[in-house]
Formats: structure tokens, C-alpha cells, sequence
């Protein structure tokens, strides 16, 4: 190793990561399995402040929980913080409310292959909000030394570079070979919100498919609401407990939402509706225009299955189901 | 079948070529997804194509719109985290990674944050890393594919996004970064690159049929080395262009037809 000074990076860091802090509120939190059942509304009343820092699980267009998203902006929560680990249409909805006002960035304001949200980069560009840098890896493995318990992790990401300089990952040499590392704070978020496959009425979870972050980030948090596309008897969890990737201890809220990663796709169940998705795009090119979107589509519609019905209903999600096992 | 292609095809059987059977490559979506299927269908069958969002060895069919979207585990052998992707990169065993970006330099960094020169108010905001940083940083070889200008080879990116060779030399493994890891090739719509052995800075290797040092010069801000020997790019084969246009990305999507 040289013997240039270990760096630090100038980015904030929003969130304590302090273990002790963590265990403290984990060791008095209720663990009674007892169901957990709620509604939408109920559970963003219940379990969602202004000022609280959000974590989304899922991949941004994948698996995302669409409809707790909508209900954040219907009850006009604010100044939120979040980490946008690859955050695409969930970032485009959270600008469109105006939800947030800082963020730990490794992937915004764009949906993939499918281009750049105009809307998510004014929000992004405005200079109302601040940004700390990392990268997807560090943000998973931030989410994951929390899980551990441990202040933070060390790794070989982000090094010499501006991602470094800009994020709150300070250089540390390691104690057996002097190797340089990187150590990522643990990331402690107020609430998650976890779209899964099914769940029962404790919270313990089934996810098929990539996982993403979200074992980690249902452990990491002090508070998780689950939406799941289907409930199922804690007898059907207990035949085959290997496939449970969240435990009922870290959840608070179940709430049932068929189609509810919907326009974004849920693995073996429905694509992602790329029409859509589109017309999102478009609509964000002008600030009026997007105004009238979201009136129409979130904000007079009482409820997602509203939403639903508005885009097609069950004809469209058939289709989605068609496409997804393409048909 | 007459052996015309247009640019992007030239890239994507370029691109494709360079991995080899039994390679481990972590793609994106788009150019990058299009070279690995192609690979596997030619040269390549068992390559194992992985996508950071957990998604691993495929069997594609058809090009994902997002790289954690249900087609990156169509017959999979498995679906994981994020996390575990990267730990893999990070343990050494994944060979190739594929990227893009907004802008690259000399030695290879890249930009995909912002353009402008304050940060808390930038006048253009990019996604950010992503995963670039993470796979450039930890994988053994870092391919990028992408369409060559004076714009997007900046003599100095705005934002250096994800490292290449920092500031040349031995600096990227003064930084911290894994040793023998670092940029590999850049294809672009002229030409085919490299890095000099010990200054790092990029290099031409081979030039594609019909463009000349001319268009090398013009299209980038920096000097790019133009050794003594260098080749001219191969063509795509009839059987190439067959496989990219009927299997690959038959709905024209990336390859525009």
C-alpha cells in the first residue's frame, strides 16, 4: 500500500449507523406472530412520516410495490429521504409527488434500456435536493452490514473515483494484509416498502426469482411493509421454510394487492406493460401535461384497483400474464 | 445473403468476439446483452451471461428490457441478490463486464453521473453508477461499447463515474483497486482499442473497414496512440449477421433493422 493519506468521502451521511443504536430498538420491538393484516391507507398512516428515510425493494420496474408507492403521493408525504438502488419508475413516481428531499444515489432518474425521466431529472437537477453517491454494490452490501449488525463493511468498490469522493464510504487499511478498502456504513432505514409473491398474515415471505437487496433490506429496517400478490396459510410457509426470504419479526404491515408491482413486471407472473411505461415518459416532457397524468391516473383514483381498471383492467393484465410467459 | 451491416452490427459481432467459451461476462441491457447472446450463439455456447441484479446463466429468450426483469432468469441456473453478483466480482471469478457511458477519457474512466461543473446543481443528472463502478472496479477485464465523437471522448469527463485507469500508470492499483483488473477494449463505429502496457492511455488496435486515422483523430478530444501496427477490423460473417438479425434481435430493437 502507498503511503498517500487515507481519503474520505464529502458526502452526507444521512443515516446513523450505529449498531448498538439498531439492536437497542430491535430487542424492544413486538415479535408476536400475530397477523398483521391491513389496508394501503391504513398502513402509510400507520407507518410512513414526513422526514423518514425509505428503502424500495424490488429493481425499480421490477417487482416494486406500486401501490404503497401511489398512496405516499395521494397523502402528500414529504421531505422523505430514500436510497435509490436502482430506483427507476418508483423514483419517477416519488418525483412526481415531490416525496423526497435527499437520496443516497447509485442508480436514478433513469428507466434502463428504455431511456431518461425527464420529470425525475428536473426534481434531481432543481438543486433541492441532496445527493450522496455510491454505487449499487455498496448500497447492497450497506443494506447487508446492517443486517449483520455491523457498522459497516469493508470492500473494493468505488476507489479513485468521483462515486468515492462523493459518497459517505471513508478508506480504511485492513488490518491483516494493509490492502486499501473502501468501509460502507450500514444503512438503517426508517421503512421499507417489499412487494412480494406471497406472504401470510405474520409477514413471513416467498419471493420467486432475484431477490435483489430485499432479505437484507427487510433485516436492515426498523420498519418493513409487506404488499403481496397473494396471502397464504402459515401452514403452506411452514412446508417449506427454505423458501421464506423475509421472516414475520421484521414485518409490520401485510397487506393483500394483486397486480400491485404493476406497470412493472413480476416474475412469473406478469411483464412489465412498456405501453405504459411509455406514456409515463412522454407525459413528463411537459410539466403541465404531467400534472394532468398524475391527476388522472393516481391522484383521483380512489384506490390502485382503480388505477387498474383505468389501464385496462383484467383484459390488460391478462395480456401482461400472456407476455410474461410469452405467449 | 450479401454482406452488408450497419455500424451497431459491426460493434455487437466485434464485441461478441472477444468473448471466449468458458468466459464468465456481466452485461447490460442492450449492446452489451445483444454481443453476449450472439457469443453464445456462435463461438461461445458455454458462456455464462450474469446480470447484476441476481440473475444468472440464462438461457435468453429474447433481450431483457431491464437487467433484473424475468427474462435474466429464463432457465436460469440461479436467481440471487445483488449482493451475491458483486461478492462474485469481487472474489475474482467473473472475467468480463460490459458498460457504456456518457462520456470516457484517455485511460478509460467513464462518466454516467452528470455534465456540468457543480455537482449539488448539475446541469445534466445521469443515473449515476449503478452497477458500473462495482463491475469495473472487481471485474478482470472492462469492455465498453460505444459510438465514437469529440463529445463522448473527453480529454476530461465531468464526473469520473466508474474507474478505468484513474490517472494512468500504476495509479489504479495505488487507488486501492484489485491488481491485473482494469479497462480491456472499447469498440466503437471506428475503430477497435486498446491500452498501452504501461502508460495506460487508450491505443488503437484495429481500425473497421472504410474509416481511416483521420476519423480516429477527429472523433475524440485526446490523443489516441496509433501504434505502427494495427489491424483492420474482420467483417461480420453472413452467419453472424444471420444469427443477430433472426435470433438475436429479430424485433431490430438494438441493431435498427
Amino acid at each position: 500500500m502507498s503511503n498517500a493519506p487515507l481519503k474520505k468521502g464529502i458526502g452526507e451521511l444521512f443515516m446513523s449507523p450505529d449498531a448498538d443504536e439498531m439492536r437497542g430498538f430491535l430487542r424492544n420491538k413486538k415479535k408476536q406472530m400475530k397477523s398483521k393484516l391491513t389496508s394501503i391507507s391504513d398502513a402509510v398512516d400507520a407507518y410512513i412520516n414526513d422526514n423518514d428515510y425509505l428503502a424500495i425493494g424490488g429493481f425499480g420496474g421490477v417487482r416494486i410495490p406500486t401501490a404503497l408507492i401511489h398512496e405516499i403521493i395521494r397523502k402528500e408525504k414529504k421531505n422523505l429521504g430514500f436510497a435509490g438502488h436502482v430506483s427507476t419508475h418508483d423514483c419517477q413516481l416519488l418525483s412526481a409527488g415531490k416525496s423526497f428531499n435527499r437520496c443516497d444515489a447509485a442508480y436514478i432518474v433513469g428507466l434502463e434500456a428504455r431511456g431518461l425521466s425527464k420529470n425525475s431529472r428536473r426534481m434531481f437537477e432543481s438543486g433541492n435536493v441532496q445527493v450522496t453517491e455510491w454505487s449499487n454494490g455498496a448500497l447492497s452490501w450497506r443494506f447487508k452490514a446492517a443486517a449483520m449488525g455491523l457498522p459497516y463493511l469493508p470492500s473494493r468498490v468505488m476507489l479513485g473515483t468521483d462515486t468515492f469522493k462523493h459518497s459517505a464510504a471513508i478508506e480504511v487499511e485492513c488490518p491483516f494484509t494493509n490492502q486499501k478498502l473502501a468501509a460502507l456504513p450500514a444503512l438503517h432505514p426508517d421503512v421499507a416498502v417489499i412487494h412480494v409473491h406471497r406472504a401470510d398474515v405474520y409477514g413471513n415471505c416467498q419471493i420467486d426469482g432475484i431477490l435483489v437487496a430485499d432479505d437484507d433490506i427487510a433485516k436492515a429496517s426498523k420498519r418493513v411493509i409487506i404488499t403481496t400478490e397473494k396471502i397464504i396459510s402459515n401452514e403452506e410457509i411452514r412446508r417449506e421454510p427454505s423458501k421464506t426470504v423475509i421472516p414475520y419479526w421484521c414485518v409490520d404491515a401485510v397487506i393483500e394487492m394483486p397486480f400491485g408491482s404493476y406497470p412493472g413486471n413480476m416474475p412469473g407472473e406478469y411483464f412489465s406493460d412498456e405501453e405504459h411505461l411509455k406514456d409515463w415518459l412522454v407525459a413528463e416532457k411537459d410539466e403541465m401535461q404531467l400534472e394532468e397524468f398524475i391527476g388522472h391516473h393516481i391522484l383521483s383514483s380512489k384506490d390502485f384497483y382503480e388505477y387498474l381498471e383505468k389501464n385496462g383492467g383484467m383484459n390488460k393484465m391478462k395480456q401482461l400474464m400472456q407476455a410474461e410467459h410469452l405467449y | 445473403m450479401e454482406n452488408t451491416y450497419n455500424p451497431m452490427e459491426l460493434m455487437i459481432t466485434v464485441a461478441a468476439r472477444t468473448l471466449e467459451d468458458g468466459a464468465m461476462v456481466v452485461v447490460g441491457t442492450g449492446v452489451p446483452v445483444a454481443a453476449a447472446m450472439l457469443a453464445q450463439m456462435t463461438q461461445s455456447p458455454n458462456l455464462t451471461i450474469m446480470f447484476e441484479a441476481g440473475g444468472i446463466a440464462p438461457l435468453l429468450p429474447t433481450m431483457p428490457i431491464s437487467v433484473g426483469d424475468s427474462r435474466t432468469t429464463h432457465k436460469g441456473l440461479k436467481a440471487t441478490s445483488m449482493a451475491e453478483i458483486m461478492e462474485l466480482c469481487q472474489a475474482g471469478v467473473v472475467d468480463y463486464c460490459f458498460l457504456g457511458g456518457a462520456q470516457i477519457d484517455k485511460y478509460g474512466n467513464l462518466n454516467s453521473t452528470l455534465i456540468g461543473d457543480d455537482y449539488n446543481k448539475p446541469k445534466t443528472r445521469f443515473p449515476g453508477s449503478g452497477g458500473a463502478n462495482d463491475l469495473a472496479s472487481l471485474c478482470w477485464r472492462t469492455m465498453v461499447v460505444t459510438p465514437q465523437n469529440p463529445k463522448r471522448f473527453a480529454n476530461k469527463v465531468d464526473f469520473i463515474t466508474t474507474p478505468g485507469f484513474l490517472d494512468g500508470g500504476t495509479s489504479r492499483v495505488e487507488a486501492g483497486l484489485p491488481a491485473e483488473t482494469g479497462p480491456y477494449k472499447v469498440i466503437t463505429d471506428i475503430g477497435v482499442y486498446g491500452y498501452h502496457v504501461d502508460s495506460k492511455a487508450m491505443m488503437l488496435l484495429s481500425l473497421h473497414p472504410g474509416k481511416t486515422i483521420d476519423d480516429v483523430k477527429a472523433n475524440a478530444e485526446f490523443d489516441i496512440i496509433i501504434p505502427d501496427i494495427y489491424d483492420t477490423t474482420q467483417e461480420p460473417s453472413d452467419e453472424e449477421l444471420k444469427i443477430l438479425r433472426e435470433k438475436v434481435d429479430p424485433a431490430g430493437v438494438i441493431i435498427g433493422r
